[in-house]
């Protein structure tokens, strides 16, 4: 007889399956991305996937690891994909490549591979991308440019040069320099009237990304692949801050819905921060880590030098992870009078 | 309107029950030859109290109990004893246990049985009667029961929580005993209520079987008590003692505690069943009713002796061409039998009959995600990625910090993991590390004890004798001198005194006394035994030396069980 060990019943769950469920619930993102822009998404995303599976089974090699097991777990995947999100669109395609190659191979695979980083390897990927190539990383294309998908993927391979038109600002980047240049003449109000860019909560037409993010986290949480603790903590810390600074100073400061809307807000609080692997995983430890993330990236991008805060305050509070967890175990079955 | 509390965590594993519901409980043939083993149960192994050769009838004691935490074992049915010998257990070791063989007559002649009113007893005599009739926790954990039914001296019970909850998948053997036999259990739990004097008595059935709450309801009415059988939502671990004492008391126990420093104990109403059979009916704990299921043509409950091989009970569920193991106990909790000769013990509640197509073969172990699906699943509310992590890095300090003996090993963890991750083994390695690190600790401490109480009874008898020698000379010096005085005679036809020789033989009569001594110290029983007596002592001290590891171990399981329960 062979032996085996209980439980001998185990529910039909596996990293796969849920790596899986997170590329799904990306899908309506990535509908609004082509809806906007084309097809030229897809090329990004491609990029990202293939850069991702190479250098994923280039480490598994070396470290001797069953390659058809962890390249199938989709992890890699999931990594590239939040990256090519991530990034701005039609962003040189190296860039795409040194990004997802150093969140795999560095942020990922020297700390241990799948389940050992201490980071997340998609914002790393970004922090490294924004802090050596800050103007590449800064540039959004317009929403209302006139080029075909041949000029996109031409744009993209350095075939032909960059069109204005491509070289934008994101609605959170126009904000931020439109009140200072206007030192304190200028009112959000105005500025944010003009919905050729900012729409109607958050910048035209990246708003309805930020919904389809919100909308594929939803379902996450419908799904269990995800709790509540993380999101709505990330959340509310954005929505503290910049709601206390609304209200004391509308004129200066954006509201609450703006900053829920722009950037990367929603892709934050329902990609970035459940992250498990470097994220807190206690409780009070996610609600720590959640709303201290919202809070840091609203500081960042309302008042530091980077268009959004996000990967930034990611980093931080994956370095507190053990610290917070640490103090937050929770008190165990009939141990909760005691301390 | 009763209202029950929640435990947090739990699964809802698919219950596979109904096929082995859909016929009544059947008695099991009397198979040719019954291997009992002598240690059924948590605490002490029972002392064999029958020899080879000897005949048995069906309830006579064979195995008596060991201290106050054990219980007696009886023949199951009439018969000859053919060997008192190590046989394959029942057990995930597979290790072999001392167990009473018995080649049946087929006469199935019963002891001269002996009702009781208990009434009529001190509650101390009752308790002594059911360990004498070898009641244990019947729901799996066999812990003996009289042990469990003492109120604590500054406590007062409140609750008596009896568990029909049965959380288990496949298993319906409490199911099928309440249909049938809810009278007796009622009764039995009425023993327990008058030893115990609880506020209140609450039976605890899970709601997937209806069948069960109504015989018990109705078996309490007609017996005419007030316990309330309550419905309890199904989720598993509801069954797990702590846990049903949770949803239906409120009250946690944590694993520093017993039930009854809370005002709370538990028993299962199997355990009920054969307190009332024993004292009612005088019948000792010879059988119990397991259910066959599985990968089989014939799924049922049967009312097997205790001591049947597996191999007897094949031919009862018919089990299917493709079945490749047997599983003693639930998919949750149990484990595989380690063969077909293993016996049913009174811990066999369930045997599943298993293909990889009912328990897939495990999927290859993946990395920890950090996912906390298991600190979601985990009814003690552990972290048991954290557990997982110290477990791994042999960091048993830590794991003792985060709560490992907490832990139940009830699965929901390994169940949920996506990472198929088996975390309960993790778990057990740790807990038997630990274990075996306090035993050697122990061990040491007793030898360094043992070693310095040698020192300085060496030093307190070598200055003792010394003293003595110094006496003795200094009398001997003294005598001749003293003795002219005495007889009158003149001291000139004493020999001389000479100080070597009376040195010499004062050390002379100190060997003598000495040998004598250690003559008188040798037992006295192993002088005049015959040559059989020699070898029998020769064959224990044998059996004795590998039998230390377990005894050891069996207690560090008693501390568990105890904290365990049921």
């Amino acid at each position: 007889m062979n032996f085996t060990s209980p439980p001998y019943l185990t529910q039909n769950v596996s990293v796969r399956r849920i790596m899986l469920q997170v590329l799904a619930a990306l899908l309506p993102a990535i509908g609004v991305y082509l809806w906007l822009l084309g097809p030229i998404v897809l090329v990004q995303l491609a990029i990202a996937t293939a850069t991702a599976l190479a250098a994923e089974a280039v480490m598994l090699k070396l470290v001797d690891k069953p390659l058809g097991l962890f390249l199938g777990d989709g992890s890699a995947i999931v990594t590239a994909w939040l990256i090519a999100l991530a990034f701005p669109p039609m962003a040189p395609w190296w860039l795409i490549v040194v990004g997802v190659a150093f969140a795999i191979v560095v942020a990922k695979h020297l700390y241990g591979g799948l389940g050992q980083n201490p980071f997340n390897p998609a914002m790393i990927a970004f922090a490294v991308c924004i802090v050596s190539f800050p103007a590449l990383m800064s540039r959004w294309p317009s929403l209302n440019m006139d080029a075909s998908f041949a000029d996109h993927v031409a744009v993209m391979f350095g075939q032909l040069p960059r069109l204005d038109a491509m070289n934008g600002a994101t609605p959170l980047d126009t904000l931020k320099t439109a009140l200072k240049l206007g030192e304190g003449q200028v009112s959000v109000g105005a500025i944010l009237a003009d919905t050729r860019i900012f729409g109607r909560m958050g910048g035209h037409g990246w708003e309805w990304v930020a919904a389809a993010y919100l909308a594929g986290g939803l379902w996450l949480w419908q799904r269990k692949v995800i709790g509540w603790h993380l999101p709505l903590s990330f959340l509310g810390g954005m929505v503290a801050l910049s709601g206390a600074l609304w209200l004391w100073n509308p004129a200066q400061f954006a509201s609450p819905l703006f900053h829920l809307f722009s950037g990367g807000t929603m892709l934050g609080a329902f990609f970035i921060v459940t992250d498990p692997v470097s994220g807190s995983t206690t409780p009070k430890g996610k609600l720590i880590f959640g709303f201290a993330a919202g809070l840091i990236a609203y500081l960042i991008r309302v008042f530091g030098g980077y268009p959004d805060g996000v990967a930034f305050s990611v980093l931080l509070l994956n370095l507190c992870v053990p610290l917070i967890d640490l103090y937050t175990q929770p008190p165990i079955f009939g141990m909760k009078g005691e301390k | 309107m009763f209202s029950l509390f929640k435990f947090k965590g739990g699964i809802k594993p698919p219950t596979y029950k109904a096929d082995s519901v859909r016929f009544p409980i059947a008695a099991a043939p009397v198979p040719a030859q019954l291997i009992v083993p002598l240690h059924q149960s948590i605490g002490g192994q029972p002392h064999p109290l029958v020899q080879a050769g000897d005949r048995v009838r069906k309830g006579q004691r064979i195995g008596a109990p060991d201290k106050w935490i054990s219980s007696a074992v009886h023949a199951p049915t009439s018969g000859t004893v053919i060997a008192i010998e190590e046989r394959l257990a029942a057990h995930p070791s597979g290790l072999p246990t001392l167990s009473v063989v018995i080649e049946a007559d087929g006469r199935d002649e019963w002891i001269k049985r002996q009702p009781v009113d208990y009434g009529r007893l001190e509650p101390e005599q009752v308790r002594e009667l059911l360990r004498d009739a070898g009641v244990v926790g019947l729901g799996g954990a066999v812990f003996p029961s009289h042990a469990k039914l003492t109120a604590a001296s500054d406590v007062p019970m409140e609750e008596l929580v009896i568990n029909g909850a049965e959380c288990e998948p496949f298993m319906s053997c409490d199911d099928l005993l309440m249909r049938e036999r809810g009278e007796d259990i009622v009764r039995g739990i009425g023993i327990f209520r008058d030893l115990l004097q609880p506020k209140r008595v609450l039976i605890g059935i899970e709601d997937n079987k209806p069948e069960a709450i109504a015989a018990m309801q109705a078996a309490v009415k007609a017996v005419g008590e007030n316990f309330e059988v309550i419905a309890v939502p199904t989720l598993y671990p509801a069954g797990g003692a702590k846990q049903l004492i949770r949803v239906l008391t409120g009250k946690e126990i944590p694993a520093s505690k017993r039930s009854p420093d809370l005002g709370v104990q538990c028993f299962n109403v199997a355990t009920a069943y054969t307190a009332w059979r024993a004292i009612a009916f005088g019948e000792p704990v010879i059988s119990r009713i397991v259910t066959l299921t599985g990968n089989v043509a014939q799924p049922r409950n049967w009312e097997v002796l205790l001591g049947t091989p597996l191999r007897d009970l094949v031919p009862l569920m018919q089990p299917k061409a493709d079945t490749n193991r047997y599983v003693m106990g639930g998919p949750m909790m149990g484990f595989d039998m380690p063969g077909l000769d293993a016996p049913i013990v009174k811990a066999t509640n369930c045997i599943i009959a298993s293909s990889p197509a009912i328990f897939p073969p495990p999927a290859p172990e993946m990395p920890c995600i950090r996912c906390g699906a298991c600190a979601e699943a985990c009814p003690h509310e552990l972290q048991p990625l954290e557990l997982y992590w110290f477990a791994r890095a042999h960091n048993f300090g830590k794991t003792q910090e985060y709560n490992l003996f907490d832990c139940i090993e009830c699965g929901c963890c390994s169940y949920v993991c996506p990472s198929r991750i088996p975390l309960v083994q993790y778990f057990r390695f740790a807990k038997s590390e630990i274990w075996a690190r306090e035993r050697e600790k122990e061990n040491a401490d007793a030898a360094r004890e043992r070693f310095e109480l040698r020192n300085e009874r060496e030093e307190r008898e070598k200055a003792e004798k010394a003293e003595r020698l110094a006496k003795a000379a200094a009398a001997r010096v003294a005598a001749p001198t003293q003795q002219p005085a005495d007889t009158g005679q003149p001291a000139t036809e004493q020999p001389a005194f000479d100080p070597d020789a009376a040195k010499k033989a004062a050390i002379a009569a100190a060997m003598e006394r000495a040998r004598k001594q250690r003559e008188q110290v040798k037992p006295k029983n192993t002088d005049e035994l015959t040559v059989a007596q020699r070898k029998e002592i020769a064959e224990i001290e044998a059996r004795r030396v590998p039998l230390q590891e377990p005894q050891n171990a069996s207690n560090a399981e008693i501390q568990r069980a105890q904290r365990e329960e049921e």
